[in-house]
């Protein structure tokens, strides 16, 4: 990298000064010089995150951190079913033992609005002596500061890392077919079922089956019919025409093209049957370019090409997903804990996170610098797909707090799909065990 | 010290001559208290906490209210908590019944004299002393419909492929036979001290008398061995009932809700759906239920008992 916040050259440090002498003459906030990093120095903050490739990455530098605000941070990385369990009862007490707490959007974002449990960072962000300035919400996709921001506008935290969903396609197996990557979902079904044949154990499309598991899938699809499974109005349009073409074109694809035993399949059996190099194309979250480009765990490295969500019948959408990092309402050190979330979503950091393959940062400065584009492991084509994905991202699930039984229960009803049931029929059931649910947690 | 001797003496004999009950004198109450204290914060306190829970509307991060037997009412129109508990009982006597069956049939085997006896006796009870959750990683990738070696090995005989776990149809028979595979040695070491303590001699009478070796099983040894198999049919029964790791690291109650068990069910709605109140009323009603069965299997085991055949 050419610029570091944290290690200025000499070059660098005059080029700075000249700027900021500049812009204060143009009327420009000034530049990184006024923020104060070492204000809380001294201080010991609690940091709970999810156990990953990006908490991990974070853990790494963490010395970084330590050395430039003198904070020192004790950091947990717990499994994510556990950290989720762990967060929300402690923060259900009022009395978390964390200042920092790591949390997925796409589950927790309305559970933690409703609980009131995250801090207004919005002054923080407007705050020169707090922020870099090259920290602004115009940086971040806009799915990310859907998610960051509460049902009021007000911002409860920084968006970190971002799941859009891809397609991962064999290009071997296309081109023994002569087949060309799909644009729409009618190409993308009919090159699935051009692709299968049970005799030599190849299958044209693979995605999540599982209960659960499933209902993202269902919910991407969705998009391409314009449709979301809450509509404007608030209410639930899980069994309308568009929902259920969606559940369609996803038991069509399921039953036809995708191989037995798929209902059970979650996203790691799904990846070891791509690996295998007998899938023609898999469905699920950007984050698994490094085992399929990792030889000593995968058939087809070299052979996979990265495409963006093909068009579906009335628009052109990525499922996105995401996490971010907040600062709790409860916590006595809400400035060195909103310190720590700006250093982890810091250029450097996202950075790091991308050439690692560990993560795609939110910050669109990140993914458009060429320096940074240039140390990324991954193919060149993956990187374009996450590109290219951003400008089309779209929230796949809905933002209420029963995210978890909201996927159950259709989950249930994708998964009696892929064993013949009637999608219509299994929407319709699924819904009307759904409503009450979504009634009683705003009630 | 002497008094309270004197009094325990008092004590049992009055139990013996099957006289009143005598009441406990005061100074045995410091040597109670701690008892009761332990009993009551480990065991009491948290099932009324659990009952007061399953009367209120309680989900994490929202206002809890009372409700009183809402919950209660909502479970009796739960249609998903009937299929748990379908799934429970079916999955419950599967595997009960198919380690019994093949742990008494291993004990008898085990229990004849052949080379290498010993050695063979320690690799069939290896599965016991395996880790769950290592068990449901192992025989998840065994069970893979393309990858698997099982499919593998069926397809050698020209059987498969088959779904196993990855099938509603066919998941919680596959989940038996991991539950299979890991109990087995237990109902076979328990059946084999059965086994080792039966006497000779109306085995010599019953040759005299020229019965063959069914005849010989059928009233001989399954009548003797019949206490220890109860003993291993309630602790089976207990570990079945109650069996939630290896499902949920194997199919989290999946495909569907095809293997969800009460447990599953349960942790669920507590743990992932937070709806603690309505966890709560399941777990009463489990509790409930485990009860009844305890004393059910607790009363065929006093009728299974030697010296109280032998008073019939």
């Amino acid at each position: 990298m050419t610029h570091s916040l944290l290690k200025p050259t000499r070059r660098g440090f005059l080029a700075g000064t000249t700027a900021i002498g500049g812009s204060a003459l143009l009327g420009i906030r000034p530049a990184s010089a006024a923020i104060n990093w070492k204000k809380h120095a001294g201080t010991t903050l609690e940091v709970n995150l999810v156990k990953s490739p990006r908490s991990e990455t974070l853990i790494k530098y963490l010395g970084e951190f330590q050395e430039l605000t003198g904070i020192k941070v004790n950091a947990e990385a717990t499994p994510e079913q556990q950290q989720r369990q762990k967060v929300v009862i402690e923060l259900s007490s009022g009395k978390p033992s964390f200042d920092v707490v790591h949390l997925s959007y796409h589950v927790q974002k309305r559970q933690f609005e409703k609980g009131k449990w995250l801090a207004d960072i919005s002054g923080f962000l407007k705050d020169p002596s707090l922020t870099d300035p090259s920290l602004v919400e115009a940086d971040f996709a806009d799915a990310g500061m859907q998610f960051a921001r509460d049902a009021d506008g007000v911002l409860r935290s920084l968006p970190f890392s971002v799941d859009y969903w891809i397609i991962y396609w064999n290009k071997e197996l296309f081109e023994a077919k002569g087949l060309k990557y799909p644009e729409t979902f009618e190409e993308m079904v009919t090159a699935a079922e051009k692709l299968t044949d049970p005799s030599t154990n190849t299958y044209g499309f693979v995605a999540r089956g599982l209960k659960n598991a499933n209902t993202p899938v269902w919910t991407s699809l969705m998009l391409g019919y314009g449709a979301k499974p809450i509509g404007a109005d608030g209410k639930l349009a899980t069994d309308s025409k568009e929902a259920v073409e969606a559940a369609k074109l996803y038991q069509r694809l399921m039953t036809k093209a995708a191989p037995p035993g798929v209902s059970g399949f979650n996203w790691a059996e799904a990846q070891s049957a791509f690996l295998q190099g007998k899938i023609g194309m898999w469905f699920d979250g950007v984050g698994f370019a490094p085992p399929i480009e990792n030889p000593e765990k995968s058939r087809v490295v070299g052979k996979v090409g990265y495409g963006v969500m093909p068009k579906g019948p009335s628009a052109q959408a990525s499922g996105t997903f995401g996490d971010g990092l907040g600062v709790v309402e409860a916590s006595t050190k809400k400035e060195a804990g909103y310190l720590f979330c700006q250093w982890a979503i810091s250029h450097e950091m996202g950075a790091r996170l991308l050439q690692a393959g560990a993560g795609v940062p939110f910050r669109q400065s990140i993914l458009e610098d060429r320096k940074v584009r240039e140390g990324v492991k991954m193919p060149a084509a993956w990187l374009d797909a996450v590109v290219g994905s951003g400008k089309i991202s779209q929230l796949a699930l809905p933002v209420i707090i029963p995210v978890t039984e909201f996927r159950d229960s259709f989950g249930v009803g994708l998964t009696n799909m892929i064993g013949g049931a009637d999608p219509a029929t299994e929407l319709k059931k699924a819904t009307e065990q759904f409503a009450p649910v979504l009634a009683r947690s705003e009630g | 010290m002497a008094s309270v001797g004197m009094e325990n003496t008092a004590a049992r004999s009055g139990r013996e001559k099957g006289s009143k009950p005598v009441r406990l004198a005061p100074n045995y109450w410091p040597f109670v208290i701690p008892a009761l204290v332990v009993i009551s914060a480990v065991i009491v306190f948290p099932w009324v906490f659990t009952l007061w829970m399953s009367a209120h509307r309680w989900t994490l991060g929202q206002e809890q209210s009372f409700i009183g037997f809402d919950n209660y009412i909502r479970l009796a129109g739960d249609a998903r908590f009937w299929e748990s508990l379908w799934h429970t009982l079916l999955y419950t006597v599967l595997s009960v019944v198919a380690p019994l069956f093949l742990g008494t049939l291993a004990a008898l085997v085990f229990d004849a004299q052949f080379p290498l006896r010993g050695f063979l006796r320690g690799v069939f009870v290896m599965p016991m002393m395996a880790t769950p959750v290592a068990i449901a990683l192992v025989w998840t990738m065994m069970f893979h419909p393309q990858l698997g070696v099982l499919n593998y090995l069926l397809s050698l005989v020209g059987i498969g492929p088959l779904e196993w776990i990855y099938n509603q149809s066919t998941v919680i028979p596959s989940l038996v036979l991991v539950e299979t595979w890991q109990w087995t040695p237990l109902v076979m070491l328990i059946v084999l001290g059965g086994l080792a303590s039966i006497p000779r001699e109306p085995y010599e009478s019953a040759e005299i008398d020229g019965a063959n070796a069914w005849q010989k099983f059928r009233y001989l040894t399954l009548p003797m061995i019949a206490p220890f198999l109860m003993i291993a049919l309630i602790i089976r029964s207990i570990d079945a009932v109650k069996s939630f790791d290896i499902i949920y690291a194997m199919t989290q109650g999946g495909p569907g809700t095809a293997s969800e068990t009460i447990n599953i069910y349960l942790y669920n709605t507590s743990f992932a759906y937070y709806d603690i109140g309505y966890g709560s009323a399941m777990a009463v009603i489990f509790f409930i239920a485990i009860v009844a069965l305890s004393f059910v299997l607790l009363m065929v085991r006093q009728r299974t008992n030697w010296s109280e055949m032998e008073e019939r």
